[in-house]
């Protein structure tokens, strides 16, 4: 799960972290009163999940009120498109009007799960403001870290190691950067983040650190825990389609492809998207129905599939184990009778209750349904149906 | 022979009076496990719809069975502690089926399961199975073969559950038995990993050769690959998922994601072809390429 920068903010201003002064705002008329109350010089920002806001222009420094009105209404009044939002773009509801600061230098900090080591990490580089696997990649050197005990924390010994790696040595700012470590580490804990980012933390001219913006991603098996974290859930931000799964115990993601597809387990559903791509098709998504598969369940995946306009053909790979094939058989029968369909279903069963499966599907003899003795033949006719 | 399991591991599971744990075992009971009781706080002094004697805790379940190995299907909010109650009850395996569990609540049960010499296999994972011998999971017990003496068998290890069904069945079909399968689970921070599995396989010898069914997301397999090159005598066979996975997006499985340009297919099977590992391109291939390197 992600929050909105704004979010992020606060929880790390609760936990310690030194921020500017901001509002967030809905309208062009709030903007403006915030400008009043912040004044001189702010940061307008979109508040939205995906990034590449700079470049698209839905970050914008403003010197005035009249600026301020400007950056405003082109951001509530335009979709942002960005590399990473596709080229329909996404609305912008929200705005973070920050006071701007003179920067002296800009470093990174974050915390995140090292899976290797299983621990949490704390990653500091004075190169900030870029993004981080830049700097990973042109220069490793310039990423220090330190691992944490699951019991201790940040060690006194190790926040002193990464404050003189961001090169800091005046004693305030080296008792701010260590506020700022300690509060990153106390909201990764906190809060069950996988990331916790501040990218850039910056010196100000006048001496000052503060943390200038924030991601979090948060691991969804822990948001149980954290009703903080429910009520920060923005369903606004996420694919509607994902969404309806999720409330159905489904696991979809939606994609490019024309091939539909209807998958138990999530290796094997990657699989049949890496099958289909082999035989020359493009998955149109992934879907998992998980191992507790009900008919009701899988009804609503089919229904889910067949809403994306692009889908051509279906492919439903099953190999029942805990889900049963004959289950599957007959959602698949009763979405026929309900939905229709008007595109081929090319269905591979194997596994429990396989027999009774195939039984139940002849007897119906549903026209689009495209019988597939194993993986190959199924995603090759699979591929053929949409060629 | 096999790894972990055999037909003489004495098994309870905690959360066998669950709809999931009842269920499972019964299944684990009729492929001939040998259960011998359960946990479940509250219901101690009673017995299970298998008639197994229930207990409180697990450390009265172990005083009172002598159990080896304990199979958890308790919810993922208390699935951590669960496996750390096990180990201190001095269980020497636990498996842990559980899907969801929080991956702090992993970092915390893991190093405690170190401290006590417990292993761990999951979580949310199918389990592991020595065919014909002992079955302590989800898995369907009915698609596996027995190794057979006097011809070759295969131990498979996967992060997935189903595309590890997929190879077990490909490879049965071609008449080629499975020492011990093991799925290792999707979750990012976890129990017995690659690498210690596959020293055991290299040990077993009712294994001729090695399945490590692999997919995107972390440097697991490229850890594998690089102890393959050192340390793995026998053939090893690779699949890895998610090749047409696009980044940034948990693919059903916590760990299965692409981010920050790790984690990615390409990266694993470059690994893998540098180990000298059999990649099949496809799903569909992994028996054939397992039977080619037996030479079958």
């Amino acid at each position: 799960m992600k929050v909105h920068e704004y979010q992020a903010r606060e929880l790390l201003e609760e936990c310690g972290a030194p921020v500017p002064p901001s509002k967030v705002v809905e309208t062009v008329d709030q903007a403006l009163s915030a400008y009043d109350e912040i004044g001189q010089m702010v940061v307008v920002k979109a508040q939205v999940f995906a990034g590449g806001r700079g470049k698209a222009g839905f970050v914008k420094l403003c010197n005035n009120r009249d600026e301020v009105k400007t950056a405003a209404e082109f951001m509530l009044g335009n979709r942002m498109v960005s590399k990473q939002t596709g080229p329909e773009g996404i609305a912008v509801k929200k705005l973070l009007i920050a006071s701007a600061v003179d920067i002296e230098s800009e470093y990174y900090v974050a915390v995140v799960l090292d899976r290797t080591k299983r621990c949490p990490v704390v990653m500091v580089s004075r190169e900030g403001g870029v993004e981080i696997e830049e700097v990973a990649e042109k220069n490793p050197d310039a990423i220090v870290k330190q691992w944490l005990d699951p019991h201790l924390g940040l060690v006194n010994f190790q926040a002193a190691r990464l404050v003189s790696a961001l090169g800091l040595k005046e004693k305030s700012q080296v008792k701010s950067a260590t506020k700022v470590l300690r509060a990153l580490v106390d909201v990764f804990y906190k809060y069950d983040c996988a990331l916790a980012e501040i990218n850039p933390l910056v010196l100000t001219r006048g001496g000052d650190i503060l943390a200038i913006d924030a991601k979090m991603n948060f691991d969804d098996n822990a948001t149980f825990r954290h009703k903080r974290l429910q009520e920060m859930f923005d369903p606004s931000e996420e694919n509607p389609a994902e969404l309806r799964a999720k409330e159905h115990d489904l696991t979809y993601i939606a994609l490019d492809g024309n091939i539909g597809c209807l998958v138990n387990g999530a290796g094997l559903a990657m699989s049949t998207m890496d099958i289909i791509k082999l035989h020359g098709g493009e998955p149109a998504n992934f879907l998992d129905v998980g191992g507790s598969v009900t008919k009701e369940g899988a009804i609503e995946a089919f229904r889910i599939i067949l809403s994306d306009e692009k889908v051509r053909g279906v492919l439903v790979n099953i190999f029942g184990g805990i889900a049963k094939c004959d289950t599957i058989a007959e959602a698949l029968i009763a979405a026929a009778n309900e939905i229709g369909f008007k595109i081929p279903v090319v269905v591979r069963l194997e596994g429990t209750n396989v027999e009774r499966a195939r039984e139940l599907l002849k007897e119906a003899n549903i026209d689009a349904l495209i019988p597939a003795d194993d993986l190959t033949d199924a995603a090759k006719k699979a591929c053929a149906q949409v060629a | 022979m096999s790894i972990l399991v055999n037909s003489e591991t004495l098994v309870i599971c905690q959360g066998i009076t669950g709809k999931a744990g009842a269920f499972h075992v019964a299944n684990c009971i009729d492929y001939g496990t040998k259960f011998v009781g359960g946990v479940s706080p509250g219901k101690g002094g009673t017995r299970s719809e298998h008639d197994l004697p229930v207990f409180d805790t697990c450390h009265d379940a172990v005083i009172a069975t002598g159990a080896d190995a304990s199979v958890i299907f308790v919810p993922a909010p208390f699935a951590a502690d669960a496996a750390m109650e096990a180990a201190d009850a001095g269980i020497s395996l636990v498996i842990l089926i559980t899907e969801g569990v929080p991956t702090l609540d992993m970092v915390r049960a893991r190093k405690y399961l170190d401290d006590k010499g417990t292993l761990l296999i999951g979580p949310n994972c199918p389990g592991v199975i020595t065919p014909g011998e002992c079955k302590i999971g989800i898995m369907p017990g009915y698609i596996h073969k027995k190794a057979e003496e006097g011809s070759k068998n295969v131990g498979i290890i996967s992060r997935s559950g189903t595309l590890t069904y997929e190879a077990v069945w490909q490879c049965s079909t071609r008449g080629i038995g499975q020492s011990t399968c093991v799925g290792i689970g999707g979750d990012p921070v976890k129990g017995l990993n690659y690498n210690e599995l596959l020293a055991m396989y290299e040990e077993d010898p009712a294994t001729d050769a090695i399945v490590l069914i692999g997919e995107i997301g972390g440097t697991d397999e490229e850890h594998a690959a690089d102890f393959i090159k050192h340390h793995v005598t026998k053939p090893v066979v690779s699949f890895i998922a998610g090749q047409t996975a696009p980044p940034g997006k948990r693919m059903g499985h916590a760990g299965a994601i692409i981010s920050g340009g790790e984690g990615t297919a390409a990266s694993k099977i470059e690994a893998f072809n540098k180990a000298d590992v059999t990649v099949a391109a496809s799903p569909a291939d992994i028996g054939a390429e397992v039977a080619n390197v037996l030479g079958i």
